[in-house]
């Protein structure tokens, strides 16, 4: 199980609020036995419409290209529960996300994946997506550790709930071999369940 | 994510929090009961008494568990069923989605192999996977239930606590029964009074996400309650509950009463006998004490909901069918690049009106509203209006499940359907997500019964879906265009 402290890396901003796990990956993607392959289809649709208009989105933007942060903004992945999503982002390379806020069952999946997501203020995650368009070669450091996004000598004060911050650091946010820990108390509490005896 | 924390925690056995007398709700009392204990991470370990599954997130966490050697210790307690990828118009095998038939025959193999229950096509128990489970019983209050998929919220409408959980999380829950969770606060949302004619549950859950936002139940449960609550069926209040993860909240639910004793009693996997009288004692006993705290409360009137349509890209863009369509100086500063971005996404701009807009398409199915009740209401307006879905329009109607199907078949629904120009099919998601061929084409419109609006949610990238409840879309089928039902329903005196 490997200790999670710190990322660092270029990053890619993706702008917008509300940012649907169906935009992150269509779900004719989802027709699939593995995650293998979904990084190249991460934002599909939204990258073709952008070409459409003549524009780059960011993810097939060159200069932001091996990027291993992601800057969002609000309510990010919301929608349908689909890991394919954060699977889709992870493969396409990123390692952590700074972003103002998330949907849960996208934070969820992120933690059991091993991919940090911290929080920012609305402004703060503007300001870093500024900063990475001015200059994409700049490295962005998520400090799980000391609560913080560093970017080109500023830093940001970021949070992480305490409960996956623990288990980053600690290297337990693969939670199946402590949730098997005592399978005992698993049997315990089913067994104190009325609805698991059929109420006899 | 750890938000709260039980507020009278005195004691631990097992890491099991214990209660002073200050009164509880339902989510507290029945997280309580499942908890094993808290990990170091400071989560709680649950127990999950129901676990459900589907051939879209469940290959992968088979795989993880061959990867891991790893076994399923309460095979019991997970029942797959087949919904995303089904075609709903010729279900022979093979499929001819080469894909979907993997997919079909992964999830054969590793139910076989993990013996866990499978409600095939043909089974007469297949169906969505949010139709079937209550329909069989399984879904009863007090329970902890969790499935690969975010809908899951529907199962909340029993008193259950149910939660979406993703890939990864369906691997922890084959393996060991249960998840790694926070505890969610609690917000009580009201509605009292009754529902005008042609106002009903979709109505109700699209007015309270328009209120709360899209956000704004993150870290919170939904309990819903109020007197126009718990008027509704247990189909409404299924209904209800299914969006509640469209405001963000991770689960709502409905305190169990009569309504739902009344709807379990006599289902296959329901307690029967000498059980049943227990039960329904446990049962009562989990709903929200009357001096329940919770982190906050609001309150709606049921006279202010009007047959509801969004007209954005996010389920809570919405107004009533006659209400024109917000300015972006309605909404706060930061909100407005999302609604510039919805106008033209949708090609609608302020101040129009929805009951003006063409559809080319109506979808009648899906996990929020494809059960009898519904088919019922959208064929009654259909008989009402009299009329034909014109040439334009493609309608098609989707029973949630092969019960609801053959329900519907013995009443006569889908000759009504038929006859008034809509197409009948089998059970699946269908056009809800759109993975199986039934698909919108290039910009085309739909008004449609299922829960999200998101941009390509329908099948193709610049699609675009009005949310509307089945009478209203069985109105837009008939018409051509959103229409108030109310018009239509007043011809039957109603
Ligand atoms: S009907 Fe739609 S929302 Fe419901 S489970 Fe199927 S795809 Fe998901």
């Amino acid at each position: 199980m490997s200790e999670i402290k710190m990322i660092t890396g270029t990053a890619v901003p993706v702008y917008g609020n509300d940012i649907d796990t169906d935009r992150i990956i269509p779900a004719r993607f989802l027709r699939c036995v593995s995650f293998d392959g979904l990084g190249e289809h991460a934002f599909e649709d939204d990258r073709a419409g952008e070409k459409a208009k003549g524009k780059t989105h960011p993810f097939d933007d060159a200069r932001f290209k091996g990027a291993k942060v992601l800057v969002a903004n609000s309510n990010f992945g919301c929608g349908s529960s689909r890991e394919h999503a954060p699977q889709a982002i992870y493969r396409w390379g990123v390692r952590a996300i700074v972003a103002v806020s998330y949907s849960e069952i996208f934070y969820g999946n992120t933690v059991a994946m091993g991919m940090p997501c911290v929080h920012v203020s609305p402004e703060d995650a503007q300001a870093i997506q500024a900063l990475v368009e001015s200059d994409p070669s700049v490295e962005v450091s998520v400090d799980i550790e000391g609560n913080c996004v560093k970017v080109a000598g500023k830093s940001f004060a970021s949070t992480i709930p305490e409960g996956p911050r623990k288990q980053f650091l600690s290297g337990g946010w693969d939670a199946t071999s402590e949730l098997l820990a005592d399978f005992q108390d698993i049997e315990t509490v089913a067994s104190r369940l009325p609805y698991v005896n059929q109420f006899a | 994510m750890e938000t709260g924390g039980p507020k009278t925690e005195k004691s631990s056995r097992h890491g099991i929090p214990e209660y002073g007398t200050m009164g509880q709700t339902l989510y507290d009392k029945v997280f309580d009961a499942h908890v094993v204990r808290r990990l170091s991470s400071g989560q709680y370990q649950l127990f999950i008494g129901l676990h459900m599954i589907h051939e879209v997130t469940s290959p992968q966490a088979f795989e993880m568990l061959r990867d891991r050697d790893l076994k399923v210790p309460f095979p019991g307690r997970t029942v797959a069923t087949v919904d995303h990828i089904v075609p709903t118009e010729d279900q022979s095998r093979p499929y001819k989605d080469d894909l979907a038939e993997q997919m079909m025959k992964a999830i054969e193999a590793n139910t076989q192999q993990f013996g866990i229950r499978l409600y095939q096509p043909g089974s007469g128990k297949q169906g969505v996977v949010h139709i079937v489970a209550p329909e069989q019983g399984l879904t009863q209050p007090g329970m902890t239930v969790a499935c690969g998929d975010s809908h899951t919220a529907t199962h909340g409408a029993f008193g259950a606590i149910a939660f979406g959980i993703g890939t990864s999380q369906v691997r922890d829950v084959l393996a060991t029964q249960t998840l790694s969770m926070g505890r969610l606060k609690v917000r009580r949302i009201e509605v009292n009074g009754k529902l005008g004619s042609g106002v009903y549950a979709k109505d109700v859950i699209l007015h309270i996400l328009r209120k709360l936002t899209a956000k704004g139940g993150v870290g919170y449960a939904y309990e819903f309650a109020g007197t126009t609550i718990e008027a509704m069926s247990m189909e409404e209040r299924m209904t209800v509950c299914n969006m509640a993860i469209e405001g963000g909240a991770r689960c709502g639910y409905i305190n169990p009463d009569e309504t739902t004793f009344a709807y379990l009693k006599g289902r296959p996997e329901a307690p029967s006998g000498a059980a049943w009288d227990k039960a329904v004692a446990w049962w009562k006993s989990v709903a929200s004490d009357v001096d329940a705290q919770y982190a906050d409360v609001v309150k709606y009137d049921a006279a202010d909901i009007e047959p509801t349509v969004t007209w954005g890209i996010s389920p809570d863009q919405s107004v009533g069918v006659n209400e024109p369509i917000p300015a972006t100086s309605d909404f706060p500063e930061a909100e407005r690049p999302n609604i510039l971005e919805a106008y033209e996404y949708m090609d609608l701009s302020a101040g129009q009106s929805m009951s003006t807009v063409h559809v080319d398409v109506v979808f009648i199915g899906s996990c929020t509203n494809g059960r009898i009740s519904d088919l019922r209401e959208a064929a009654r307006v259909a008989e009402l209006h009299g009329g034909k879905v014109p040439t334009s329009v493609k309608a098609f109607v989707v029973p949630g499940s092969e019960i609801v199907k053959k329900e519907a078949e013995a009443e006569g629904l889908d000759k009504v359907f038929l006859a008034h120009g809509f197409e009948w099919r089998e059970a699946g998601c269908s056009m809800c997500l759109a993975m199986n061929p039934d698909k919108l084409k290039g910009r085309q419109i739909s008004a449609s019964t299922s829960n999200r609006n998101f941009k390509g949610r329908q099948g193709s990238p610049s699609g675009r879906t009005l949310l509307v409840s089945p009478a209203m879309a069985a109105a837009a089928a008939l018409e051509g265009k959103i229409t108030d039902v109310r018009q239509i329903l007043s011809k039957g005196g109603n």
